[in-house]
């Protein structure tokens, strides 16, 4: 508490130049803890652990053994604003921050990661690049809709020959009279079978690498376009994930999102906003392990004790609350940054570098504490595990953000 | 003892005015821990929330309002600067605006149903209210008082553990959980209403909400301003854990059972 209030004191110190102490001239009193921030967070944090606890833990299970997708609940979480957080109220959408969105993110993906990978693509992915770069018939068409759990959309960057290589897209888009034509594949696609519109990155021009690529709105199902097989995959298996065949797809002209050659901007900014996002599932799904793991550790018996009396217990609960704890720290700073028009990308890639890695530990952890129990499918340790793993993988590998990161670094120390 | 201002209760239409009770209370989800000194509770820190049964009561006057029985629904919460914060969740689950009644310090530490029903009755007289929505009771002192105390101050009719809400003419009936099973009463208005589990299910605050009630008025008060002394009544000698519960036994049959409740003196 006393720490607290010193740290509000410091806050109204004068300010200097650099950007941390513009941060303590911001309208938020402490990354502490939870406690320390606005009813409004705490409120909203309310809303979505309650509607995690009670709507998404008891049917996640369920929902991974069917692959379903969780149409009730997509439509509850429109309801509830929280498809649309940052989109603002004139639009509207919710109008809340990025603090808001990383809050609410990690209590959905710990309730279930599936459904917050889907909150993600819709909030990040598919909303913000419409909200950033459309035009008002585009937000008449492609993101008012969007906004209530009424519809589902997607974004389509990777491709079956380049992931993280994303300059080199080969899907390709011709101006032919009034339309665009589209030509190519689209891979790894969250929400694709449920979708009804797509943001997909198409390029008019080989020949200038990533400056010749464009953005546009592809609206679902549209002649052209047909979905391939639904992935089998290791987790998240409530989302479907599928490739986008692009054959002679004619689009209206109108559906050009933002400036032509801009769209590896957009898709660059996008994911940079969207790496909150997915640190926020990280950390969620870590924290969801951890909650398996001391329920269990305190139940389960052995040498004529719980077995959370044991150091060895203790060691693993440690650690995992260590990653999860500084994880969050990292994510609520990469969002007030943001939050405040400040740079944000350096904080971002390690919010998300962090938060994958440690979902990936903890998950791993989890199933450890629980032995035998936590390789078998009664207990949720085992989907931990398998979910968390798609978060050091999509939208920016690890090995991507610890080049953004260094790439930043060196920037600031060698100009 | 004013009876309070009446809505349109003979045509249609009723326009009620509502006041519920919002008490904030530790967390049902914390491990509560007794004071080092034995005379309280730990609550430094310690994660606190909107009682359940006030949360279901402030519920109950949302839709009252949906259904267009009540016309203003007004929260008021007793105690410390952070009440604000239980204030704004029900205003952000549908009341209208708030009252924060101030009390802090010792005056809080021994605060009991006593003296709210006074508060709670004073602010029914000045705001008109036709109905005071109430918890049956708080999760943490379990006292079950204070919706009683207020209905005997106001000379109001009171049904509680209500599980059921209709309107009846101008009148409502109520039906109460009791020991038996349930009870349905006849209430005539102005009355004081304490809510029951089963009564609904409170919604989640949604985020439209949330941020609406920013912008939704709380005023303050003091209890000197609503001519209420709040001075203690009661002494806590002390505050202890219950005792650790011990194992049970297995018994082969109900004769062994009987005899052995026998042997413990308790049949």
């Amino acid at each position: 508490m006393a720490m607290a209030s010193l740290i509000r004191k410091c806050m109204r110190l004068r300010p200097f130049s650099s950007p941390l102490n513009k941060l303590r001239d911001c309208n938020v009193r402490c990354l502490g803890s939870l406690a320390t921030l606005s009813d409004t967070h705490q409120m909203l944090h309310k809303t979505c652990k309650d509607f995690a606890d009670n709507e998404l833990k008891p049917i996640a299970g369920q929902l991974d053994k069917e692959h379903r997708f969780p149409a009730e609940q997509f439509k509850k979480l429109g309801e509830l604003g929280l498809l649309c957080i940052t989109v603002p109220e004139s639009e509207g959408g919710t109008g809340l921050d990025y603090l808001a969105y990383a809050i609410a993110l990690e209590e959905i993906s710990r309730g279930c990661a599936s459904t917050g990978c889907i909150m993600s693509v819709m909030n990040s992915l598919y909303l913000t690049p419409i909200q950033n770069n459309g035009n008002e018939q585009q937000y008449e068409k492609y993101l008012r809709p969007f906004l209530h759990g009424e519809k589902v959309g997607c974004f389509a960057l990777s491709e079956p020959g380049n992931g993280s290589d994303a300059g080199a897209a080969s899907t390709t888009a011709k101006l032919v009279g009034d339309h665009w034509v589209l030509n190519g594949s689209k891979a790894w696609i969250t929400n694709s079978y449920e979708a009804e519109a797509a943001v997909v990155f198409a390029t008019t021009d080989k020949s200038k690498y990533h400056k010749g690529i464009s953005a546009f709105i592809v609206p679902m199902p549209t002649e052209g376009l047909s979905l391939g097989k639904k992935e089998d995959k290791l987790g998240i298996k409530a989302t479907s994930t599928c490739t986008l065949n692009f054959d002679d797809c004619h689009i209206p002209k109108e559906n050009l999102l933002g400036a032509p050659g801009n769209g590896f901007k957009i898709a660059m900014q996008t994911l940079d906003a969207g790496r909150i996002g997915i640190a926020a599932q990280g950390v969620g799904i870590a924290q969801a392990s951890l909650e398996c793991a001391l329920d269990y550790a305190n139940k389960r018996e052995a040498f004529g004790a719980p077995i959370a009396k044991t150091q060895a217990i203790q060691m693993k609960i440690a650690d995992m609350a260590l990653r999860i704890e500084s994880s969050r720290m990292l994510m609520w700073k990469a969002a007030i940054l943001k939050d405040n028009g400040l740079n944000f990308t350096k904080e971002a890639a390690m919010a998300k570098l962090a938060a994958s890695e440690a979902a990936t530990f903890c998950a791993h952890q989890a199933i450890q504490v629980l032995g035998g129990m936590g390789y078998v499918t009664d207990m949720p340790a085992e989907r931990h595990y398998r979910d968390a793993r798609i978060t050091e993988i999509y939208e920016g590998t690890s090995e991507i953000q610890r080049l953004v990161i260094a790439g930043n670094i060196y920037k600031e120390y060698y100009g | 003892m004013t009876k309070g201002h009446q809505g349109h209760l003979n045509g249609v239409k009723m326009a009620l005015r509502i006041l519920v009770g919002c008490k904030r209370v530790i967390d049902y989800a914390v491990k509560v821990r007794v004071k080092p000194d034995k005379m309280g509770v730990v609550t430094e820190g310690v994660k606190h929330s909107m009682n359940p049964f006030d949360e279901i009561a402030v519920e109950e006057a949302v839709r009252m309002k949906e259904k267009k029985l009540a016309s203003e629904i007004i929260a008021v919460s007793c105690g410390p600067q952070q009440c604000q914060e239980t204030l704004r969740t029900a205003l952000a689950m549908g009341l209208d605006r708030g009252i924060h009644v101030e009390i802090s310090g010792k005056d809080y530490e021994t605060l009991q149903p006593f003296h709210v029903s006074k508060i709670l009755a004073k602010i029914a007289e000045e705001e008109k209210v036709d109905i005071i929505f109430l918890g049956k009771q708080a999760i943490d002192d379990d006292c079950n008082q204070t919706g009683q105390m207020t209905a005997a101050l106001l000379d109001w009719p009171q049904a509680t553990f209500a599980s059921k809400i209709e309107k009846n003419n101008g009148d409502l009936m109520v039906t109460r959980e009791i020991d038996g099973g349930l009870e349905t009463i006849n209430v005539k208005l102005p009355c004081v209403i304490t809510s029951d589990l089963r009564l609904n299910e409170p919604r989640y605050a949604t985020l439209p909400n949330i941020m609406k009630a920013k912008k939704k008025p709380i005023a303050k008060k003091s209890p000197a301003d609503l001519g209420v002394d709040v001075s203690p009544r009661q002494e806590v000698l002390s505050v202890e854990d219950p005792p650790v519960r011990e194992a049970g036994s297995i018994v082969q049959d109900v004769d062994e059972l009987v005899s052995k409740l026998k042997a413990a003196g308790v049949v």
